[in-house]
Order: C-alpha cells, then sequence, then structure tokens
C-alpha cells in the first residue's frame, strides 16, 4: 500500500493529479480537490507522476 | 566521432526543473550509470512559479519551493555554481568556467531561458524575477508604501503586480501593448483583465515604453516614451526572456530560437540530423508537437521541462542500454498536453493546449460569463487548440479532451 498526503493549506486545486491518478485524485462539483489516501502498489508510477505535477508541490507519498 | 566512452557519465546541464525529471527518468527507466549534473546556480533544483505568487507574498526562502528528492537519486553528482562555457560534440567533452574539461557519454541540454533587461545604466532598484535570488533581492524592496513599477504586462508581470499591491505597494503597469496579457489571450480576455487589475487598484499605463530611468542612488522615476514620469523606488522588468545556448554556440546544433529537437527530444543539427547522445528538454526545446502539428515550438509552460525531461530520459537511457528497444521508444507517440495556469488577485486562470495558435481571433466564450466565471475557445482553422478558465476548472475538462483529440 501507498500512503498519499496533501498538504491542503497549500493545495490550489489546480487539477493537474487528476490526468496522471483518476483513481486517487478528483475535482468535485465546486471544483475542490478529493483523494483517496491509499493506493496499491500497482499505482505507484501514477501516483509518482501525480506529485510530480501537482503546480503547488503539495502532495507527498509517505513512504 | 570518437567512439562514446561508456565509464563517462551522462552530463546534464541546467540543474532545474527539466534536469532533474531528466535525471529521475533515465534512473526510472533502467540507466544505471553515472549521471552528473551541471548548474551554475548554488541551489539544488526548485519550482520557479511561486517565486511570483504564493512565496514572494510571503517569506522567499529555497524551502519553501525546493522540489522533493527522490530515493533513485541518490547516487546523481551535483556540480552547483558552475557554468559551461562550451562544448565540444564531436570529442564529447564540455567545458566549464572553473576551467575544467570533462568528457561526457551523452548530454542533457536544460539551461532555459534567463530574463531580458532594459537596456539602461545599472542602478539599484532594478530588478527582473527569474531565480530565487532574484526573488529574494526583490521581496526585500516590496515594502508597504514603496511604489512599484512594473514594466510589460505578460503574466508574469501581471502576477508580480498582484503580488506587490497585496504586500501594500503603490503599482503601476507600464506596457507597450494596448492590454495586459493581450497576445496569449486576445482582446476580449485581456480587457476583461484590465478591468479586474484596475479594480484592484493597479494603475495601467499602456501602449507606451520606457524612455528612462532617473534616479542618483537608486531609481527615483521612470519616463515614459509619451513624456509621463511616474514615480517610482523600484521597478520590475518582464518584458520577456532570452535562451541561454551562448554555451552552444560553437556547435552544429540549430539554435535558431533555442534548440531545435526531434519528437523523441533528440538535438538536431542545422543539416536536420538528430543526434542519439544529445537531448534537449524543458524551455529551451524547441520540438514538435503532433497534438497540433509537425511544426517544431518552444513552449515556456511550467509542466514541459518534466514531460519533455520524462520523454528525453526514456528514449536516452533505451540508447545506452543498446538492448533492440531504442527503434521502439523513439516511435512511442509524444504528444504533451500544455497546460498552464496564473493567479492575479481573485483572478485564477487556468489553460490547456495552446492558445496562440488561434487563427482569425477565433474565440469564443464555451461557458459562463467573462465577468464571473467563464471557459474560453481558442479556434484555428474552426478547431479548439486551447481552452481558457476565468475561475473555472472542472469544466475545462471535456474541452482539454477535446483539444488532445485533434480539436472537432
Ligand atoms: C517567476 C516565474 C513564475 C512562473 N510561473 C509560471 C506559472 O504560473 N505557470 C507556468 O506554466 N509556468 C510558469 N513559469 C515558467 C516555468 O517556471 C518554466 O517553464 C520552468 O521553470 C522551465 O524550466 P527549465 O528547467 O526548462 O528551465 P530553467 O528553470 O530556466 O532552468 C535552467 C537552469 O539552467 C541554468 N543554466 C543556464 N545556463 C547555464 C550554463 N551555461 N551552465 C550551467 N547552468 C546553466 C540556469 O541558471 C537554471 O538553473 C514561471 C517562471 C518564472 C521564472
Amino acid at each position: 500500500m501507498i500512503k498519499i498526503e496533501v498538504d491542503m493549506n497549500q493545495c490550489q486545486h489546480y487539477g493537474q493529479c487528476v490526468f496522471e491518478a483518476p483513481d486517487n485524485f478528483k475535482l468535485n462539483d465546486d471544483d475542490k480537490l478529493e483523494y483517496v489516501a491509499e493506493a496499491p502498489d500497482s499505482e505507484r508510477d501514477n501516483i509518482e507522476a501525480a506529485v510530480d505535477v501537482c503546480p503547488m508541490q503539495a502532495i507527498r507519498i509517505v513512504e | 566521432m570518437s567512439e562514446a566512452n561508456p565509464a563517462a557519465p551522462v552530463v546534464i546541464v541546467g540543474a532545474a526543473m527539466g534536469g532533474l525529471r531528466a535525471a529521475e527518468s533515465l534512473r526510472r527507466s533502467g540507466y544505471t550509470g553515472a549521471i552528473r549534473v551541471v548548474g551554475d546556480e548554488l541551489h539544488a533544483p526548485y519550482n520557479r512559479p511561486p517565486l511570483s505568487k504564493e512565496v514572494l507574498a510571503t517569506d522567499v526562502t529555497h524551502e519553501a519551493v525546493a522540489f522533493p528528492s527522490r530515493a533513485e537519486m541518490g547516487d546523481v553528482e551535483w556540480m552547483l555554481g558552475v557554468r559551461a562555457s562550451a562544448v565540444d560534440l564531436d570529442a564529447r567533452t564540455l567545458t566549464t568556467d572553473d576551467g575544467n574539461v570533462q568528457q561526457w557519454r551523452a548530454l542533457v541540454i536544460a539551461t532555459g531561458l534567463r530574463a531580458r533587461r532594459l537596456d539602461f545604466a545599472p542602478i539599484a532598484g532594478r530588478h527582473v524575477v527569474r531565480s530565487l535570488d532574484d526573488a529574494m533581492a526583490l521581496r526585500a524592496e516590496l515594502t508597504p508604501g514603496a511604489r512599484v513599477v512594473v514594466v510589460g504586462s505578460g503574466f508574469l508581470g501581471c502576477e508580480l503586480s498582484a503580488t506587490a499591491r497585496k504586500l501594500g505597494c503603490a503599482v503601476t503597469i507600464v506596457t507597450p501593448s494596448a492590454e495586459p496579457m493581450m497576445r496569449p489571450l486576445g482582446d476580449l480576455v485581456a480587457k476583461e483583465m484590465r478591468r479586474r487589475l484596475t479594480e484592484e487598484g493597479v494603475e495601467i499605463f499602456s501602449g507606451v515604453n520606457v524612455a528612462a530611468i532617473n534616479g542618483e542612488a537608486s531609481v527615483e522615476s521612470v519616463e515614459l516614451s509619451d513624456g509621463t514620469v511616474v514615480p517610482a523606488d523600484v521597478v520590475i522588468e518582464s518584458v520577456g526572456s532570452d535562451c541561454n545556448t551562448e554555451w552552444l554556440e560553437s556547435t552544429d546544433l540549430d539554435l535558431s530560437d533555442g534548440v531545435l529537437a526531434d519528437n523523441a527530444m533528440r538535438a538536431v543539427s542545422t543539416s536536420g540530423l538528430a543526434r542519439d547522445d544529445v537531448y534537449v528538454v524543458g524551455d529551451i526545446a524547441r520540438f514538435p508537437n503532433p497534438m497540433f502539428d509537425d511544426v517544431p515550438r518552444r513552449i515556456e509552460h511550467w509542466n514541459i521541462p518534466t514531460d519533455t525531461g520524462k520523454r528525453a530520459g526514456a528514449v536516452l537511457a533505451a540508447h545506452l542500454a543498446d538492448d533492440g528497444t531504442f527503434a521502439e521508444v523513439v516511435a512511442k507517440p509524444f504528444a504533451p498536453m500544455p497546460s498552464f495556469w496564473s493567479n492575479q488577485f481573485e483572478i485564477k486562470l487556468q489553460a490547456y493546449g495552446l492558445l496562440g495558435l488561434v487563427s482569425d481571433d477565433d474565440i469564443r466564450i464555451l461557458e459562463g460569463d467573462l465577468t464571473e466565471q467563464a471557459a474560453v475557445g481558442y479556434y484555428r482553422d474552426g478547431r479548439l487548440v486551447g481552452v481558457l478558465g476565468v475561475g473555472m476548472k472542472a469544466a475545462l475538462l471535456p474541452y482539454r479532451k477535446q483539444i488532445a483529440d485533434g480539436g472537432s
């Protein structure tokens, strides 16, 4: 299991992570980010890509 | 040309986002040999966008903007504070300003851009913002009540204006264009941007240039081409940027605008030959994107260093592995979706695609109302090539998909 943390003080809801890891991240109808904090190991590449593309660098994988 | 020395490292020049992503991608694509990153800044790679926005508005520190370092990057060698001065593509060597000549097995060009300066005598109070050091120096002068003149009204100039205003400065924009952010956004949207910036207390002089920067020990005023004199303590020059290609001048690479690359991010010579051992990533790369056409373009958006760095790392790793997968990796489709955002006061812009490709001013309001929230479409020959959200985000997603699918 991968554990994900998003610093919601930093997050500006740009939603770039949504394209990389749609199983874990989505923008709701109010344009706010919602996320699932756990992902199977098979999702690691996608989660890392989501970390990379976050303009605010607000996403972390907790090892 | 000499045989590549397999013991020499892959040398990446430019220790910023593009260089970092290329190094990470080499490792992730299975390359286990030596990697050395040479960069002239003293700081490890950091994120630039907050330097005109959130971080400039609070405390400018490296910690606030540093990119996290991954475990697989542990044995990458960083040569920071060192400038590349020349390269020999035949001998596969790089010369740096400390007098060293080093061998490389493959080269990644990631030296990005630098801020262009106005052509006036140096004087205290003149600033640009490209690097962390630039932002630190500027931050110290953005004190409440300071009179700030921002020259240029691109995204960066408008963001810096908004941040300075938030910090209590009196802000004037001076720009040769008719409206702020005119070129990327188009007349209709840019007029609305002017309305909003003005409402927030930013004064805008448009259609004028700077004729002189006056002052004894430091800046006291800015004189405009129409004779107007604007009192100023701080001048921020946001008038575009130039590509850091000087160190490549003795090569036969195509440097007509940045460095030309093919769709695999391999550097291309003036005679049209792509090199398997030299790659280009980030702001400096001029490459074709089949999402739009086969015209090579430079794209100064934040997602490009990451997308091109990943692509270059994967292709180069396959070349170095020499395991028969190279042709297959090169042939993989590479059509990154350009995307950018910009925050100015309550104005939240977000865009996908290339707004600048619009033809015949074919710009359409797709949803909403510009004075509040809207999605705006940019069309080339009737096909959607870009979408801009003014305060809208999730609503853009179907349009983003339409652009990726060819625009119709
Ligand atoms: C203040 C600011 C705000 C921005 N905001 C946004 C935004 O909101 N949205 C958006 O989409 N984009 C934004 N951008 C653009 C985005 O940050 C760039 O696209 C990105 O930084 C480009 O990365 P790069 O690695 O290609 O180049 P650069 O970041 O320019 O890095 C190149 C590196 O190479 C070094 N170098 C240059 N020459 C040499 C040499 N001869 N030897 C050794 N090292 C050398 C440079 O010092 C630098 O460290 C912003 C840029 C700035 C400056």
